[in-house]
């Protein structure tokens, strides 16, 4: 209980910090943290229930979200040649003000929510949602695509902590789809981003909405 | 009244100048150097009390009382703060308002006096003063909530009777949200690194000192004597909140002094070990504050 709530913790505070950081570098390696924290979730929260298919689903995981994302995005950047966010449409003191409104909301909302009685932790709820927040205003507020790949990963987690979280009995198939549609989401994006790059000789989406052909 | 409330107040107005003198000698530690006698502070109130005050011209009694009222906002704002079991010599519901209060009524004097100055270099200190402290203060303030909330007490004397193990265990991510977020305000609010620097020695890069730099004589140990009873405050709030408790109420009360003095090794860490952060990126750390108290409150609602 005390290390769950631990991990949600943490989940919250590596998701201010991606709101205030413009570092791409940075925001890279914090969402590799969260994966990996995140990835010890199942087992802690089914502590006494452990079987093969939590350890298999946090080494996967762990694996994909703590390594393999991280070093396509570090991969992404390097072609790229981007250091950090230029001028994004929202602040980064206003986005922690708006992400601590945001997570004032979700406790609001999963206060009226009705919970399962076996929920791991009763902060399970709003910090997964605050996670899907925080992940959607990523990806509406930055201007550079890697920050919204990285939005996209926050949203996910978020789903993912929900999941873990509330349903103690999802077949082993179904998260392993899932994590393999994450995979393959970040796979094609960072090619994109190499993509994009090669030809427009930056990354910055706000300016593809100019795009004549 | 039980004259053992006395004894909080009496730590605080004995023992508070020695706090600098640990920072500066855990500074002095980390620097290889021998460092300034622990009891400097004493000296140099002792010194600046024997001389006169010169004042400009262009000073209105605003200046004059400035550093007055700063220090019997601080000695106020000391009777309402407890100490281990023992509780301060005043308290009724809801006396950390009154506490804040007073802290920003010894601010905005300081502010005055420094306005009232018509120097530039304090103007701009001021400015920055006001400008930093507007983010600090809900930072301070939402920690105090939580703090009522998580304890159930609107009280400071009861809110920060020591707490058990038990209760960490109980509420850990939340208090120790609280207690990060707090050691940020008072290092912000003491104008120590990494917000300002009590060491520079150039008018355009302080914030604090750019504000007294026309006080002296008596005025100046009054504004030194308060900065001193100010950092006590904030580290009796440190101190308050993680010390736990023992069956023995002397044996706390011994505790929490050497846990004052514990604080004030930190922040001689700290001031070591960090760099001073660069007037731009400062707004993103005391609102970094401010909304780690947020999540601390915002966690402890359920």
């Amino acid at each position: 209980m005390l290390t769950t709530n631990f991990i949600l913790v943490l989940v919250v505070l590596t998701n201010l910090k991606l709101l205030g950081s413009s570092r791409l570098g940075a925001s890279i390696r914090v969402v590799a943290a969260q994966g990996v924290v995140l990835g010890f979730l199942p087992i802690l929260a089914h502590w006494h229930e452990l079987s093969l298919h939590f350890a298999l689903l946090a080494a996967g995981t762990i694996a994909i979200k703590g390594i393999v994302f991280p070093w396509f995005l570090f991969r992404a950047v390097r072609e790229a040649e981007v250091i950090r966010e230029i001028e994004p449409y929202v602040g980064y003191v206003a986005s922690l003000v708006l992400g601590v409104l945001a997570l004032g909301v979700s406790f609001w909302m999963c206060m009226r929510l009705p919970m399962p009685e076996n929920i791991a932790s009763p902060w399970l709820a709003p910090v997964a949602l605050f996670s899907i927040f925080a992940g959607l205003f990523l990806i509406v507020s930055r201007k550079r695509a890697v920050n919204q790949v990285l939005g996209f990963l926050v949203l996910e987690n978020g789903i993912y902590t929900f999941g873990v979280g509330v349903a103690a009995r999802t077949p082993l198939l179904v998260e392993v789809g899932v994590l393999l549609d994450v995979f393959v989401a970040v796979f094609v994006m960072g090619i994109t981003i190499f993509h994009i790059n090669r030809e427009f000789d930056h990354i910055d989406v706000d300016r593809l909405s100019a795009l004549k052909d | 009244m039980n004259a053992l409330a006395f004894i909080p107040l009496l730590l605080a107005l004995v023992l508070s100048p020695l706090l600098f003198g640990v920072i500066n000698r855990t500074k002095a530690l980390f620097a290889g150097r021998r460092g300034q006698p622990l009891l400097q502070t004493y000296f140099d109130l002792w010194k600046l009390l024997q001389k006169g005050a010169v004042y400009s011209r262009t000073t209105t009694w605003i200046f004059r009382a400035g550093p007055m009222v700063g220090l019997a906002a601080a000695l106020t704002a000391a009777m309402l703060v407890p100490l281990g079991n023992f509780p301060a010599l005043i308290a009724f519901p809801a006396d950390f308002l009154l506490f804040a209060g007073l802290l920003g009524l010894m601010r905005f004097f300081t502010v005055v006096a420094a306005l009232d100055t018509g120097s530039s270099f304090e103007g701009m200190g001021a400015s920055r003063e006001v400008f930093f402290s507007a983010l600090t203060e809900p930072a301070l303030l939402v920690i105090l909530a939580t703090l009522a909330q998580q304890t159930g007490q609107l009280s400071l004397s009861t809110m920060l009777e020591p707490v058990s193990v038990a209760h960490w265990q109980h509420a850990g991510p939340v208090v120790a949200l609280v207690v990060v977020a707090l050691m940020i305000v008072l290092l912000a609010e003491n104008a120590r690194i990494p917000v300002d620097d009590p060491n520079t020695h150039l008018e355009l890069t302080m914030i604090h000192e750019v504000m007294v730099l026309d006080h002296g004589g008596p005025d100046l140990a009054f504004v030194l004597y308060s900065a001193g009873l100010k950092l006590w405050l904030f580290a009796a709030l440190v101190v308050g909140i993680v010390l736990p408790a023992t069956a023995n109420a002397w044996l706390n009360l011994l505790l929490a002094t050497g846990g004052m003095f514990v604080v004030a090794v930190l922040v001689g860490v700290i001031e070591s070990i960090m760099a001073r952060l660069r007037l731009v990126v400062l707004p993103q750390l005391l609102v970094g504050a401010g909304a780690l108290a947020a999540v601390a409150f915002l966690l402890g609602l359920i």
